[in-house]
């Protein structure tokens, strides 16, 4: 950096730094991608831990007396709207359309609590019917892989509000802007970790 | 990025460098491709069409890796531009652990039952 430079613009030389850096959501971005790679380790490890406990029943119920397919597709089409809905509010973003992009992501949310609550139902419903965590390694690694996803899912709807009374309240700023870039990697990446969870657990867990 | 200079706060033509916001074909691509690549699976695995078990999940596993490319393109926008390449090295770096990971627990802990097996009746386990 041109110090000289920089001074010789006075204020502006913080707001020009910090510009470059926003606009092409530089450093944020990287950083941010990087959390998702880690955040992606975690779940690998959840994975590894079903693929090695997922067998073992204990004289349990198995995937098959549990899973319900047509659920989890009809809970797989939630997650998958939501994603494009997201995507159609980011095309909103960059045209400038604060208000169609609003609109765009109060349908994601919709979509994003849709899937929650679906998925809250299958909770409950294995639980009433005995099938709780403690009850075998298979369930064990079943509930702490699902619903750790869950749990993301949950805090991704709560950084969602957050971020609709942020513009609101402040409008399409830059920093707004890169916000809700952040958001939409988060919110495509949990519904790439799905595309694992509904294969290895359910699909899989069907045909075992 | 070279684009990255003017201080409007909307960003037209930033098609390929600086932030992606990817297009509305390319979301709707992506979203089409996704549709299909989940539908079968699931119709491979309720039908049972193929028969054979060992088919089904060799099948579903490729629809899978297929699909996450298809979500890692068209809606993460990766490629190898972005950030002169950067997250797709921490992308290839992370999916090395991913992968030594995987196998290497799945690999152990699969040798580990078969060692368990010989001799042993698992019903009479504690």
């Amino acid at each position: 950096m041109d110090l000289a430079h920089d001074v010789s613009d006075d204020t502006i030389f913080h707001l020009e730094d910090d510009h470059g850096h926003a606009e092409s959501g530089n450093s944020t971005m990287l950083g941010f991608w990087i959390y998702l790679m880690s955040d992606c380790l975690i779940f690998a490890m959840l994975f590894a831990v079903y693929g090695v406990l997922g067998g073992n029943y204990a004289a349990g119920p198995a995937p098959k007396d549990l899973f319900d397919l047509p659920l989890v597709a009809l809970n797989t089409t939630m997650l998958l709207l939501s994603s494009i809905t997201y995507g159609f509010a980011m095309l909103e973003m960059a045209k400038g359309r604060v208000r169609s992009m609003q609109m765009w992501l109060v349908i994601t949310g919709l979509f994003g609590l849709a899937f929650l609550g679906i998925e809250l139902y299958e909770f409950a419903h294995l639980i009433h019917e005995g099938a709780t965590p403690q009850r075998s390694g298979f369930l064990s690694s079943f509930f702490t892989l699902v619903g750790t996803h869950g749990l993301h899912v949950t805090f991704g709807l709560v950084w969602l509000v957050v971020l609709m009374v942020q513009v609101s309240r402040h409008g399409l700023i830059v920093a707004n802007q890169r916000r809700l870039m952040c958001l939409s990697m988060f919110w495509h990446f949990l519904d790439v970790i799905w595309i694992g969870v509904f294969t290895f657990v359910y699909l899989m867990g069907m045909l075992r | 990025m070279s684009a990255g200079h003017h201080a409007d706060t909307k960003e037209h033509g930033h098609a390929d460098h600086g932030v992606d916001h990817g297009t509305l074909r390319g979301y709707l691509t992506g979203f089409g491709l996704s549709v299909v690549l989940t539908a079968i699976p699931f119709w491979l695995v309720m039908s049972n069409a193929l028969g054979n078990q060992m088919a089904s999940a060799i099948a579903i596993m490729a629809f899978a890796m297929v699909q996450i490319v298809v979500h890692m393109v068209f809606f993460l926008h990766m490629n190898t531009r972005s950030e002169s390449g950067w997250t797709m090295m921490a992308l290839i770096f992370t999916l090395i652990l991913v992968v030594i990971a995987l196998t290497g627990s799945l690999w152990v802990m699969y040798h580990l039952n078969i060692n368990m097996m010989p001799g042993h009746d698992m019903s009479q386990m504690p």
